[in-house]
C-alpha cells in the first residue's frame, strides 16, 4: 500500500500528547510554537501532566492555553509571577510556571518578576525575548537592540531617546533566590535540544524546592521584524545572539 | 454614666497600655468601652495619646474633640489638652517635669506624683497603676475590683504573680492623689 | 458566639478572616491597616495558610487572583491609595468570576490624602475603579464586632455568586478597640467542598481547566450572564438596619462609622420630641434601593450623613426619585461628625421639611 510509510511502526517522531490539534495563531517562523512544544515535552517526560499549571501572559502567548492541554490561568500584563506565587503557595505540590514575553516580563512586570525570583518561589519562568511587542504590532520593547527599527523607534533605537536594551536575565542571575538562570535559543536543532535541557532543569529544580529559575529563549518575530522566517533566524544569530549571549548564567541546582 | 477620657504623655511611658487596662476594667464591669490611639505620624516624635470612653450605652464615636477627664503626663500634653477639658471636667497631671502647672477655674485639677512614687517603689512599670488608682479614687465610676479583674484578663498567666504588686500601686495612687486649689 | 473581648478593629478583622477560613493573604504596608498583615503574618501559618508580603499592591491583588483560582479563601487588605492600585486585579477577578475578599480601611483622599478615617471611597467601591462592566459586593461594618464577623459573610456571598467581595471600613474602625464577639464557629476550609471552577485538573474529570479573563467571542454571553447574576443579587442580598423609621418625619441615612454618630443624634432628637429615624445600609452594593424607596413613601425628607463631600447621596436620590427632599451633611478630610452637629442639622432640616 502506498500509505505504508506512515504506518505507526514507521513513526520516528510524534508530537507531544499534551499538544492538541488546535491550529496555532502564531506566524510562520515564530519561536513560540517550538518553545510550546518543548514545554509540553518536558511536562510529559516529568510525568507532571496532571499537576502542571501554566500562567500565561498578555502578548502573543496569551493563547497558550489553547494549545497545551494542561491547566492555565491568564494573568494581567506583567503580573504572571504574582499570580503564580498565589497558586504555588496554595498548592506547593503542583508544577506552576509562567510563560512571559519581553514586554510583559522586562517592562510592565519588572517588579513582579524580580521579586518573585528573589523570594525564591519554586516557580520557573519561560521568557520569550524577541526584542519587540509582537501582539500589538511591533513596538519597541525593553530588549530592542540599539539601532533596531520598530514602529515606535522608526529611526532605530537611540539610547539618548530610548535608553538601552535591558539584560534582565543577568539581573536575575544576581538574585539569591534563583537556582538556575540560562539563556538559550531555538533557531536550529542543536539549540532546540539545549533549550529543552534548560527547561527541564528549571522545571525539575522547582519541584525539588531549589528556588526560582529563569530560562530566556532568544526568539524571532519574523512579522514584527519584517523578515522572512529564514532571514529572521539569520538576523537572530547575527545580531540578537551577539548582544544576548547564550549559556547558563547561574546554576546551583547540582544536577 | 459616660466618661470621655484622654490619656497623654511621652511615647514609651505606657500611655496606650494604661488606656487598655482602663478599657478592660470597663469591659469586666459590663460597660461599653472604646479605646482609640493617635496613630501614624501623629504617634512619632515622642508623644502618645489615647482616648478611652466608658459608658452605660453604646458609644457613637471613639474620636472626640473635648473630654470629661484629661490625664496628662508631660508638659506638651498638658498644654495641648488643658483647653480641651469640658467645663466642669477634670484634669489629672503628674508633677514630674511640669514647669507651667495647669490653671483653669472651671475644672477640677488633681496632681498625682506617680513617677516619683514608682521610683520610690523601685518599679517604673507600676506607674500606670498608680495613676489609675488615683483616677478611680477621685472618680469612682468603676467598681473597686474592676482594675484587678482587668489585670487578670490582660496579663499573660506567667505574670499573674505581679498582680498583688500592681494592686499595691493602685492603693498608693489612691493615697497620693491631691486636689490642687 | 465567643466570649466578649476587647479587640482592635484591624485585629478583629484579621482574626475573623482566619476563622472564616482564609488561608492565603497577600498585602503591602499602608496606614491605617498595618495590623491586618501583621496579624496574618503571625497567625495564618498556624492554620496551614500562607502569608506573602508583596512587592506592591498590584502584586498583592494578583497573588490573590492566583490563590483564588485554586479555590482557597484568599484576601488582601489595604487603604485607599493602595485600593486604587488594586483595581487592575479586581477587574480581572471579576472577569474570571473568582471569589475573594478585598478590605479597604479607608483614609482621607484624593491622592496620598491623610491617614485619618474617612468615607471618600464610596464611589470607588460601589462603581469600581477598574475597567469594564463588573460589580463587587460591598459590606460596610460600623463596629469592631461587625468588622470581625463580616469576613465570613463576605466569603459566603462571594462564593455563592462567584465574585469579589469588599469590606469597606475606615481608619477609625480599624484602629479603635471595643468589645466584640465572633458570632460564628471557625470554618474548616477542607469542609467547604470542592469548587468546579478551580484550576485543578483532577476535579470533575475535566481534560483541563482555564481561568482566564480574555473572552474574545464569548464576551457577550459572559457579560450578559453576569448582569443577570448582578440583578439577582440586587433583588435578594441587600442588607440594612432600620431604627425608628416607621413613623419618622425625617430619616437619616448613614453607613459605617458615621452611622454611629447619627444614631446618637437620632436618640437626642427623639428626646426633644422630633419624629426621626435612622436607616443604615450594610451592603453598599447591592444598595437597599427598594427599602429607601419605600421610606420615601411615608417620610417628609431624608438627610444623608457621610464622611465625604456627597457620594452615597446619589444612590439615595436615585432610590427616592424626586419624591421628597434629600439633603447631604458631610464632614470630610478626616473629621468624624459630632452627634450634636448632626442633631442640629436634623432639627434644621425637620423644620424646613414641615
Amino acid at each position: 500500500m502506498q500509505n505504508d510509510v506512515i504506518a505507526p511502526e514507521n513513526l520516528v517522531y510524534a508530537k507531544p500528547k499534551l499538544m492538541n490539534d488546535t491550529p496555532m495563531h502564531y506566524c510562520a517562523g515564530c519561536s513560540h510554537g517550538v518553545v510550546h512544544k518543548l514545554v509540553a515535552e518536558v511536562i510529559e517526560e516529568m510525568g507532571m501532566a496532571d499537576k502542571a499549571i501554566g500562567v500565561s501572559p498578555v502578548g502573543c502567548a496569551v493563547f497558550a492555553y489553547r494549545y497545551l492541554d494542561i491547566d492555565w490561568q491568564e494573568a494581567a500584563h506583567g503580573r504572571a509571577p504574582a499570580v503564580a506565587t498565589g497558586i504555588k503557595r496554595c498548592w506547593p505540590d503542583r508544577l506552576v510556571f509562567t510563560y512571559q514575553g519581553d514586554g510583559d516580563l522586562a517592562a510592565i512586570g519588572t517588579a513582579e518578576t524580580l521579586h518573585m525570583l528573589n523570594r525564591g518561589e519554586n516557580i520557573p519562568i519561560i521568557f520569550i525575548n524577541n526584542a519587540i511587542y509582537g501582539m500589538t504590532g511591533g513596538q519597541m520593547a525593553p530588549t530592542t537592540l540599539i539601532g533596531q527599527k520598530t514602529t515606535t523607534c522608526p529611526y532605530g533605537r537611540d539610547p539618548k531617546l530610548n535608553g538601552y536594551p535591558l539584560k534582565i536575565t543577568e539581573m536575575a542571575a544576581m538574585l539569591n533566590g534563583t537556582c538556575f538562570v540560562s539563556r538559550q535559543s531555538v533557531e536550529n536543532v542543536a539549540s532546540i535540544r539545549k533549550a529543552k535541557r534548560a527547561i527541564r532543569k528549571a522545571f525539575q529544580s522547582a519541584m525539588d524546592g531549589k528556588g526560582s529559575s529563569l530560562v530566556e529563549i532568544v526568539s524571532t518575530c519574523s512579522s514584527g521584524w519584517k523578515l522572512s522566517p529564514v532571514k529572521a533566524n539569520e538576523w537572530l544569530e547575527e545580531h540578537m545572539l551577539e548582544f544576548y549571549q547564550k549559556g547558563d548564567l547561574k546554576d546551583t541546582t547540582g544536577y | 454614666m459616660k466618661k470621655e477620657i484622654i490619656i497623654s504623655g511621652f511615647g514609651g511611658q505606657g500611655v496606650l497600655s494604661m488606656g487598655k487596662i482602663l478599657a478592660y476594667s470597663g469591659l469586666v464591669a459590663g460597660k461599653e468601652v472604646t479605646w482609640m490611639p493617635a496613630y501614624g505620624p501623629e504617634q512619632r516624635g515622642g508623644t502618645a495619646n489615647v482616648t478611652v470612653i466608658v459608658s452605660d450605652d453604646r458609644i457613637s464615636s471613639p474620636v472626640l474633640s473635648s473630654y470629661d477627664i484629661a490625664i496628662v503626663l508631660n508638659q506638651p500634653s498638658l498644654d495641648k489638652f488643658l483647653p480641651k477639658v469640658k467645663p466642669g471636667g477634670m484634669l489629672i497631671y503628674d508633677g514630674n517635669g511640669i514647669i507651667n502647672p495647669p490653671t483653669r477655674g472651671d475644672i477640677t485639677i488633681y496632681r498625682i506624683d506617680a513617677m516619683a512614687k514608682a521610683a520610690e517603689m523601685h518599679n517604673n512599670k507600676v506607674f500606670n497603676m498608680i495613676v489609675l488608682g488615683g483616677l478611680l479614687r477621685v472618680v469612682p465610676f468603676l467598681p473597686d475590683d474592676a482594675l484587678e479583674r482587668a489585670l487578670y484578663k490582660t496579663l499573660p498567666e506567667r505574670h499573674h504573680d505581679l498582680i498583688p504588686l500592681n494592686m499595691k500601686a493602685v492603693d498608693e495612687g489612691k493615697e497620693i492623689i491631691k486636689k490642687c486649689v | 458566639m465567643t466570649e466578649k473581648t476587647l479587640r482592635k478593629g484591624n485585629e478583629a478583622l484579621a482574626e475573623g478572616a482566619i476563622r472564616a477560613g482564609v488561608r492565603f493573604f497577600a498585602g503591602y504596608p499602608i496606614t491605617p491597616q498595618n495590623e491586618v498583615p501583621e496579624y496574618m503574618s503571625a497567625h495564618i501559618a498556624d492554620e496551614g495558610g500562607a502569608f506573602v508580603q508583596a512587592e506592591s499592591e498590584l502584586a498583592a491583588i494578583n497573588m490573590v487572583y492566583g490563590a483564588a483560582a485554586t479555590g482557597t479563601r484568599a484576601m488582601t487588605s489595604s487603604s485607599s491609595p493602595g485600593i486604587s492600585l488594586k483595581q487592575e486585579g479586581i477587574t480581572y477577578l471579576a472577569s474570571a468570576d473568582l471569589p475573594c475578599l478585598i478590605v479597604n480601611v479607608m483614609r482621607g483622599g484624593p491622592g496620598l490624602g491623610s491617614i485619618s478615617g474617612a468615607q471618600g471611597d464610596y464611589f470607588q467601591a460601589t462603581r469600581g475603579g477598574g475597567n469594564g462592566d463588573y460589580r463587587v459586593i460591598v459590606l460596610a461594618p460600623n463596629s469592631v464586632e461587625e468588622l470581625g464577623n463580616f469576613p465570613k459573610l463576605a466569603f459566603d456571598l462571594a462564593e455563592k455568586y462567584r465574585m469579589p467581595a469588599m469590606i469597606l471600613a475606615d481608619g477609625i474602625l480599624g484602629q479603635m478597640m471595643e468589645s466584640m464577639a465572633f458570632n460564628f464557629d471557625p470554618v474548616d476550609p477542607n469542609k467547604l467542598g470542592k469548587f468546579d471552577w478551580a484550576v485543578d485538573i483532577h476535579k470533575n474529570g475535566r481534560a483541563k481547566a482555564n481561568v482566564f479573563s480574555y473572552k474574545g467571542d464569548n464576551l457577550i454571553a459572559d457579560v450578559v450572564e453576569r448582569a443577570k447574576r448582578y440583578g439577582l443579587i440586587e433583588k435578594t442580598e441587600a442588607r440594612f438596619e432600620e431604627r425608628n423609621c416607621e413613623n419618622a418625619d425625617v430619616i437619616l441615612v448613614a453607613y459605617g462609622l458615621s452611622s454611629r454618630a447619627c444614631l446618637e443624634a437620632v436618640n437626642h432628637a427623639k428626646e426633644q420630641g422630633l419624629k426621626v429615624g435612622l436607616f443604615r445600609p450594610i451592603t453598599l452594593w447591592p444598595f437597599p434601593e427598594k427599602q429607601i424607596a419605600a421610606l420615601a413613601g411615608h417620610c417628609k425628607g431624608i438627610l444623608v450623613a457621610e464622611m465625604n463631600a456627597g457620594q452615597m447621596i446619589e444612590d439615595v436620590r436615585w432610590a427616592v426619585n424626586g419624591r421628597i427632599p434629600v439633603r447631604h451633611y458631610g464632614r470630610f478630610g478626616g473629621i468624624v461628625p459630632d452627634p450634636s452637629e448632626i442633631k442640629e442639622e436634623l432639627i434644621k432640616f425637620a423644620n424646613h421639611a414641615e
